[in-house]
């Protein structure tokens, strides 16, 4: 194959990945903006939407397609719900101290990681596409349900986004981000918005996993690479915030999909972690962040 | 005379707040000068400005002829420049002595245990060594910040708002204290206490909006009407 | 004189107690408590960073992964002999310590925290990608004839406990000398409060770069001792894992005091010993036990029991 449609395939492998990741990293960034919070687990999130959806499609007699939508609404709803009681039981005890609960999700990923050996087992499972399209460039064919990644994803940001701009619960999230004492003084529930962000953030990953589950299998160590990304992107990015989380994971997906596909995957990642370290230590504040 | 310290076009704004404008200021070596004026004067900033905690926009501070004007704060420190926090800030979870034997240790000298015993004795606090410094009385942690001033054996001892919170009876002591540290140390000294400041200090500086409004001896400043009209007959919380 | 003479006592006692447990244990433990007394070792040096001077890294794997393969490289690839091979991963240890923190302590707390992570995640993979260098993923076996020192062999039991157990005599009585110097009184003063400090004439940068390369100091010679002692150098020792369970033992045996990473790399190491043989998941303990630890007990057993009563426990 010449280089020209090789970079194609590279950038299409890459769109996706910036798709999934953005999601992904859009959830963790919403529970650092709104609530100061670490998530160490949030891999784990992400893993258990994707462990969750082989077992709604898997155990629920609905053809591929049914059961994959099925999925994509049960997963981040069940998620939510364990980040929900996470918040409420553990972080919230805490008084969400910055360093208590970066502990406390280290033990928090443990423990959902071990409990989904438990129950699902040491093996990759696979699970079923809704649909097998397949779409034939003139240099080679690609799987139309990657293509079909990239448009969901947009759509589920959009509604993040509309949710964060037009609906009273996105407001009250926002005034609690902005100051959490005075959004407090007003009569906000604070411990809700605390617990419904963390839910959201966690079942972002969730949704992020139902998408990907199709191409990449259900594993209960899968959760380690979707965190340490997320960590790239929204620090990259700049802590807390989404316009940069979002430009963040378009760059980083898109590149690592090109440098993947040229180089080593490792000297990818290495290249990432490096700059992580370097962008926190020498731009706090993100290198697309504005400096406050 | 050539001054011990001196500050010259010091300035800092914050936004557009300008809390120090521009200040000149000479500190005489042996000397209690006392900084005064009202809240929101600029004084705290100014002596942050002195002892590094905040850096200067513009102007210059030397100390005995050498700058000193962008020296971090620690290595003020250790050229003699001690500052009293003025919201007590001690090590509530460590004990007295470790909290005096920072400073002394800091100072570099021999005989730990003594200089510890020796600054602890000069504030009355002695016999607290073993107390947990968070379990102290009030009055009893501003003179244990005080202690803490005194064991780093500076040149200049900056005290800010030292008898605040404290009781008539400290503060007689704390005022003989302050006496016998003069001529070898000079006491640089915020004070809101004008009884205490016409009582001690041989020097007076009255800020006022970041700026010097007047400088000079206590009967020179008790009699300036500027100073009046600006400060002591403003009726404020002068007195507080 | 007692308030000294009772904290040196107990820790003369630990070691004479680790000494004769050897007599008595049966093989299988023995092993066992020389890899706990080397892990300890690695624990003590992190709880100098994290316990005295407030240090939250999340990046020790990489200097304890620097003394083991500073250790294992020169031993696989240039055929040193045992003593300078150790003495080169001691090194490794302090100085990667120190080029880390020269960068991560321009920052604090949670930056911190990720800044740590990411380089020694970054030193895991560089590990990964020099495969041919390094052995990879399978890492590799040091040579049993570079296990022998002064005629003992480190691969058999008994020398190997002794070896085990001088290391950490000497890393625990000068751990115990270094926080009750006056050093060891400033690493606390940055931990309780930075700018004080910086205002009683102490430069943090400074304080908290030493402080950290003895932390790398001892996570290296624990590496590169675990490497010797059990004559395996390999990538999983670099991994995340081995960032959380040094600060796990801290956490548990009470950070901040001299025998906690001890004790809690003891109860921890036989709590998922157990644990495994129950269930592949073993690693459940670990998570329950961070959990728990830091909602119920923040100052671990021995940071509550010196509240409690035992004001002296250095």
């Amino acid at each position: 194959m010449a280089f020209g449609p090789f970079l194609f395939l590279a950038l299409l492998e890459g769109t996706v990945m910036a798709a999934v990741l953005a999601l992904t990293a859009i959830g963790l960034s919403l529970v650092f903006g709104v609530m100061r919070v670490v998530n160490v687990a949030h891999g784990e999130f992400f893993m258990l939407g994707a462990v969750t959806a082989w077992f709604v499609t898997h155990y629920l007699p609905f053809p591929p397609a049914i059961g994959w939508l099925a999925a994509l609404l049960i997963a981040p709803l069940v998620v939510g719900a364990i980040a929900w009681l996470a918040d409420v039981f553990v972080l919230k005890r805490l008084k969400y101290d910055p360093e208590a609960t970066i502990v406390a999700t280290i033990g928090l990923l443990y423990i959902l990681q071990q409990t989904a050996l438990t129950f699902y087992g040491p093996d990759a499972r696979p699970v079923e596409p809704p649909f097998n399209l397949r779409l034939q460039f003139p240099w080679f064919g690609y799987s139309g349900y990657k293509l079909f990644v990239v448009l969901a994803a947009g759509l589920i940001l959009l509604g993040v986004w509309a949710f964060m701009t037009r609906t009273k619960a996105g407001l009250v999230m926002r005034a609690t981000q902005v100051d959490m004492e005075t959004a407090r003084a007003f009569g906000i529930n604070v411990d809700r918005v605390y617990a419904g962000t963390f839910a959201l953030g966690a079942a972002l990953a969730a949704a992020a996993a139902v998408l990907i589950v199709p191409i990449q299998q259900a594993h209960y160590l899968m959760g380690h690479d979707p965190l340490l990304l997320s960590f790239i992107v929204v620090i990259i990015g700049g802590l807390g915030s989404l316009r940069g989380t979002l430009v963040a994971a378009l760059i980083i997906g898109l590149s690592d999909g090109v440098i993947s596909m040229f180089f080593s995957p490792t000297l990818a990642k290495i290249i990432a972690t490096l700059l992580v370290a370097l962008v926190l230590v020498f731009r706090p504040q993100g290198l697309f962040g504005a400096k406050t | 005379m050539a001054a011990l310290m001196e500050a010259k076009g010091l300035t800092r704004h914050f936004g557009g707040l300008r809390a120090v404008d521009g200040v000149d200021f000479r500190l005489q070596q042996g000397e209690i000068h006392a900084l005064i004026g009202p809240n929101g004067a600029g004084k705290t900033t100014f002596v942050s400005l002195l002892s590094g905690r905040i850096p200067v926009q513009s102007g210059t501070i030397t100390l005995a002829d050498e700058d000193i004007t962008r020296l971090p704060a620690h290595a003020r420190v250790k050229k003699g420049i001690a500052y009293t926090f003025q919201i007590t800030s001690v090590y509530p979870r460590l004990t007295v002595f470790d909290n005096v034997a920072l400073a002394a240790q800091s100072a570099g000298a021999l005989g730990l245990e003594a200089q510890v015993a020796a600054a602890l004795a000069q504030v009355n606090l002695a016999g607290f060594g073993g107390e947990l410094a968070g379990n102290l009385s009030y009055g009893h942690q501003r003179l244990l910040e005080v202690a803490m001033g005194l064991a780093l054996k500076p040149r200049i001892l900056i005290l800010d708002e030292p008898t605040q919170g404290l009781a008539a009876g400290e503060i007689e002591g704390f005022k003989t204290l302050v006496r016998s540290l003069v001529p070898a140390t000079t006491v640089l000294l915020i004070e809101h206490n004008m009884d205490v400041v016409m009582d001690l200090a041989t020097q007076i500086t009255v800020l006022n909006f970041g700026k010097v409004l007047a400088t000079g001896a206590p009967d020179a400043i008790r009699s300036n009407p500027e100073v009046q009209n600006a400060y002591l007959g403003g009726g404020d919380d002068a007195e507080g | 004189m007692s308030l000294s003479a009772k904290p040196l006592a107990l820790h003369l006692g630990l070691i004479a107690v680790l000494f004769a447990a050897q007599f008595m244990l049966p093989s299988y433990h023995a092993t066992n408590v020389s890899r706990i007394m080397v892990l300890s070792v690695f624990a003590m040096g992190y709880n100098i960073a994290f316990g005295y001077t407030g240090l939250l890294s999340l990046g020790h794997a990489l200097f304890f992964a620097a003394g083991m393969y500073g250790m294992g490289l020169p031993i696989w690839t240039l055929g040193w002999a045992p003593v300078p091979a150790l003495i080169a991963g001691l090194v490794a240890g302090g100085a990667l310590a120190g080029l880390v923190g020269l960068l991560a302590l321009r920052t604090a707390g949670v930056s911190f925290m990720i800044v740590t992570l990411m380089f020694a995640q970054a030193g895991y993979l560089t590990l990964l990608y020099l495969n041919t260098h390094t052995g990879g993923d399978e890492g590799f076996v040091v040579d049993s004839a570079a296990r022998m020192i002064a005629g003992f062999d480190l691969s058999t039991d008994t020398p190997r406990y002794m070896a085990a157990l001088i290391l950490f005599a000497i890393a625990m009585l000068i751990c115990l000398w270094l926080v009750r110097s006056p050093f060891g009184r400033v690493m606390v003063a940055m931990r309780e409060n930075e700018e004080r400090s910086r205002m009683l004439g102490y430069n943090p940068f400074r304080v908290k770069l030493t402080a950290l390369v003895i932390s790398g100091l001892y996570a290296g010679m624990a590496g590169a001792a675990y490497g010797m002692l059990f004559g395996y150098v390999g990538a999983t020792f670099a991994t995340i894992q081995y960032s959380i369970l040094p600060m796990l033992y801290v956490l548990l045996g009470g950070a901040g005091t001299v025998i906690g990473p001890f004790l809690g790399a003891l109860l921890m190491f036989y709590l998922i010993d157990i644990a495994s043989g129950y269930t592949t998941a073993y690693l459940f303990v670990v998570g329950a036990a961070l959990v728990v630890l830091v909602l119920f007990a923040p100052k671990g057993i021995l940071g509550t029991i010196r509240e409690r009563g035992l004001k002296w426990l250095p």
